[in-house]
């Protein structure tokens, strides 16, 4: 476990457990958390926000029917209201065969180092100083550059669970950022541009780092216009990658595929990717911003491989998507967290060089509403830079690039080497794909 | 769980301590919101009532300006003793060192209610609500052989707010919404499809007296049917018509959040400086209207205690105003305009939209697709987002069809259509007179969700890039 065990926590979820009459399955979750975050602009503060949370969450399952109840308040008389109202709704659920809780399968966790004792012990000025530092730093990089805001954030979680079949756990965990999003003007034209930093503590940033990035992704965009329609070849930057990974992971999941909502049903052990596709989610290597040591269910975090040299091996399941398709639980309950493709061995600027003719793809916009999982169907918003002759040229927007989850996966060309660990749930990489239709003009 | 009672559960005299207590390191101004909030949630997917669920929320958010700066502090402890202390915090982080005593004075409470609630959520017994799901789903299974699988929601909430500040607002209101959502997967030679669709307003239970859980579920199933025939969409620049009440979000991107007057005072709206210009098609005249009761962002008073109001934006193609919270207003000396939302107490107010629409044309919504030769007629759009300072956005087309020598055709699959909002609204050509508000939705907005509503006519846009992969 991480750091001390939050021991008054584990009581309450514990008294809450023992409260189980036979025949009844209960499951109680508490967490109470700290907030800190900071907004500067123009070397003032604009906002301070202080503050501290918490909360407890109660599943009740009786005769395979499942109800669950939540408070924003742990006291003795809340959790029992709060208990009382999880088993009522227990009795309006339908029978479901499958419903329980995760069984203990002694798979061992893998400790994560999730709490930092010298961003616990951060000074409040110096949090106010690191969001003035990063907004000079950003202004320094180019006379043309505005600033929107500039942030810092850090917010530390106590959580304890447990449950009637034994599982229970308690951690500790911190985390902090800086982020900054800036404007530039120029000639009647305003791009925006945005980074951040990160570390397990403030003394990590790499500040200078981040006010480079923003001013390059601002700056870059300046002069796009908007491209003829064609079908072409892109390079997704890592971020792009990295959110293109999470969808491609939700189409994984085991409760999509058992109730016959995934593209990917029925296809383990069928060539669905190109074969230089491995797609890992290992939630305990410590590089990946969400490792972990459990999943939602309380069951160890472990290391899966979904897709090998092309080949669909496995979905992801949690207790009761498990039950369902008769097999184990993979400690994914919430679904993939660290995904990553292993990496190719080139640095992104040797991938372009290979390239003749295509679009370096920058951001994407509206996944959200562009892509459907269940279909497959896949559009966003972009903007980028046009390749050519191996090498990047004007900058392109206000187009979009269109094809199908499951193409795009059988028409990787390449990877990348810049693996880049981002505070997301898949790591980022380049990703060369082709034969992808850019919408524009 | 009943809700605290904000109006008779707090002494004034509490308040005038906390909110004294606020200024006591030299700040303008303070302000109180108390918020208690009740949720219910049962879902049914793959057949089965799911999870049954009930949050239950209440607490403080602390909000002290120092000049430029402001402190915020919020706390789940409601007695004096956990106020206090958040006001401290609050006080702390927007501390100028000038401390000194500042007395708060509270005049009667204005109480609103956003809307006369029929029947009380809370008052209708669980089993009834399931049932509802149960419903949905045995109709939009029936519709068709194809259909494999439905997923819905039912989702009642209740939430009282109590707005306290040193200018003496003292405010509280009471939000009732209720909603139904559904989902269906159809499954054909071409792979699978989905048809959604939703109800969401802000009033009770009679929700389901007056609209059809049934006509939706039918919607949406026949939503997917059809789909299984579409074809790609095509790619590129070409009219596009938009259905009365589907696409009130193309406004809500294209123009909504530009119109906001924080994002306008930082300098990241393309509508910054226009007001008084001509900035859409002289067709267009777009209102957000907060007190549009039943409507789904509807609101009494917004989250900073102003009461809401109608606020005329764009009028016959002209900017007339901005969108207004407290901080914005009172730094250009002027009202608010009831626009101050947060998502809860745990979070600072912004501006924020309600109810925005397009008010009716003209013409006949037959004639404006008989006047296109060839282009895509969206009869349902999805969900969008804008970069508000080079005015970018995307939306997202769940049902659509070409348009061919001016008649309907082919369903078209999924995908995003792109636009550049100053450009858009100009190219709008053509106005129906069929106006109607579309489906409930929930605006972010730095992290923040709250609900708004949407709605417009009938509409053609003369050239919009759609996103699909056909030629």
């Amino acid at each position: 476990m991480s750091g001390r065990t939050v021991d008054d926590l584990q009581a309450i979820a514990d008294a809450i457990v023992a409260e189980a009459v036979p025949g009844e399955q209960i499951a109680a979750s508490l967490s109470r958390s700290t907030e800190t975050d900071v907004r500067v602009r123009n070397g003032e503060v604009e906002h301070f926000v202080s503050a501290q949370s918490q909360g407890v969450g109660i599943t009740v399952i009786v005769d395979g029917r499942t109800g669950t109840s939540s408070a924003g308040s742990f006291d003795e008389a809340s959790w029992r209201e709060v208990l009382a109202e999880a088993r009522e709704n227990a009795q309006y659920g339908s029978v479901d065969e499958f419903a329980g809780l995760a069984e203990p399968d002694g798979v061992p966790i893998v400790e994560q180092k999730l709490w930092d004792d010298d961003l616990a012990a951060f000074p409040t000025e110096k949090k106010i100083e690191i969001a003035k530092e990063l907004e000079r730093l950003v202004l320094a990089e180019d006379s043309r550059l505005r600033i929107d805001d500039a942030n810092y954030s850090d917010g530390s979680t106590e959580e304890a669970s447990a449950t009637t079949l034994g599982i229970r756990s308690s951690s500790r965990s911190n985390s902090c950022y800086a982020t900054v999003s800036v404007l530039v003007d120029d000639n009647g034209e305003t791009q925006t541009g945005w980074a951040f930093a990160l570390g397990e503590n403030p003394a990590q940033f790499d500040l200078p780092a981040a006010a480079k990035k923003a001013s390059e992704r601002a700056t870059r965009l300046l002069g796009a216009v908007k491209p003829p329609s064609r079908v072409t070849t892109v390079v997704l930057d890592p971020m792009v990658t990295s959110q293109f990974l999470s969808i491609i992971g939700g189409t994984l999941n085991g409760e999509s595929v058992s109730k016959g909502r995934s593209i990917f049903a029925d296809r383990i052990g069928e060539q669905v990717a190109s074969p230089l596709v491995t797609l890992v989610d290992n939630p305990t290597d410590s590089r990946a911003y969400y490792a972990r040591e459990t999943d939602g269910d309380g069951l160890a975090a472990r290391r899966n491989v979904l897709i090998e040299n092309g080949v669909l091996k496995m979905f992801v399941h949690d207790a009761y998507s498990a039950r369902r398709m008769k097999t184990k639980s993979t400690g994914n309950a919430g679904g993939c967290v660290a995904l990553q493709l292993t990496p190719g061995t080139k640095t992104q600027e040797e991938l372009i060089a290979g390239i003749e003719d295509g679009v370096l793809i920058d951001s994407v916009q509206g996944l959200h509403s562009g892509v459907n999982p269940v279909s497959g169907d896949f559009s966003t918003g972009a903007s980028g830079l046009v390749i050519r002759n191996g090498k990047t040229a004007e900058p392109i927007r206000e187009f979009t690039i269109a094809s199908t989850l499951q193409r795009m996966l059988l028409d990787v060309q390449e990877i990348g080497a810049d693996v880049d660990w981002l505070p997301m749930r898949a790591a980022g990489v380049s990703l060369v794909i082709t034969g992808v239709t850019m919408s524009g003009a | 769980m009943s809700l605290i009672d904000l109006s008779h559960d707090f002494e004034t005299s509490v308040l005038e301590r906390v909110l004294a207590k606020g200024r006591s390191t030299g700040a303008g101004f303070s302000e109180i919101f108390i918020e208690d909030k009740r949720a219910m949630g049962a879902g049914l997917d793959d057949g089965k009532v799911e999870a049954v669920s009930n949050a239950r929320s209440s607490g403080a958010g602390i909000r002290v300006i120092n000049g430029e700066t402001t402190g915020f502090a919020y706390t789940s402890d409601l007695t004096e003793k956990g106020l206090m202390a958040a006001a401290e915090a609050a006080a702390a982080a927007a501390s100028s060192g000038d401390g000194g005593t500042h007395t708060v004075s509270l005049q009667a409470l204005t109480r609103q209610q956003v809307n006369n609630i029929r029947i009380a959520p809370t008052s209708v017994p669980k089993a009834r609500k399931v049932e509802l799901l149960t419903i949905a789903n045995d109709v939009a299974r029936g519709i068709d052989n194809s259909i494999v699988q439905v997923s819905a929601s039912y989702g009642d909430s209740e939430r009282r707010i109590l707005v306290v500040n040193s200018d003496g607002v003292f405010a509280t209101d009471e939000q009732v919404r209720t909603n139904f959502r559904i989902t269906v997967v159809a499954n054909g030679d071409t792979g699978m499809q989905t048809g959604f669709d939703s109800l969401g307003y802000t009033i009770g239970f009679e929700l389901f007296d007056e609209e059809s859980i049934e006509e939706l579920a039918q919607r949406a199933a026949r939503q997917a049917v059809t789909k299984l025939k579409a074809r790609p969409a095509p790619s590129g620049a070409m009219p596009v018509v938009i259905k009365c009440g589907s696409g009130g979000v193309l406004f809500h991107e294209a123009c909504g959040h530009g119109l906001e007057a924080d994002l306008v005072a930082r300098g990241a709206s393309v509508y910054a400086n226009r007001v008084g210009e001509q900035v859409a098609s002289p067709l267009v005249t777009l209102v957000d209207d907060g007190t549009m009761t039943r409507e789904w962002g509807a609101i009494g008073i917004d989250d900073e205690g102003h009461k809401a109001q109608r606020n005329v934006l764009i009028e016959n193609g002209i900017l007339t105003d901005y969108m207004w919270d407290h901080i914005r207003s009172r730094q250009e000396g002027r009202a608010p305009s009831g626009n101050g939302r947060r998502q809860s107490y745990e979070h600072l107010p912004m501006v924020r939209m309600t109810n925005t629409f397009v008010m009716n044309g003209t013409e006949n919504p037959d004639d404006i697709v008989r006047a296109t030769e060839k282009g895509v007629y969206v009869a349902k759009l999805g969900g969008g987002s804008v970069n508000t300072a080079t005015g970018d956005f995307v939306f997202g087309m769940t049902e659509a069809y070409l348009i061919e020598n001016g008649e309907i055709t082919e369903p078209l699959r999924e995908g995003n259509l792109i636009g550049n909002g100053p450009q858009v609204l100009a190219d709008i050509d053509l106005l129906g007179n069929d106006f109607a508000m579309g489906n409930p939705g929930t605006c972010g907005k730095d992290g923040q969700g709250v609900p708004v509503g949407d709605g417009q006519p009938t509409l053609r846009v003369k050239s919009m890039t759609i996103g699909g992969t056909a030629a």
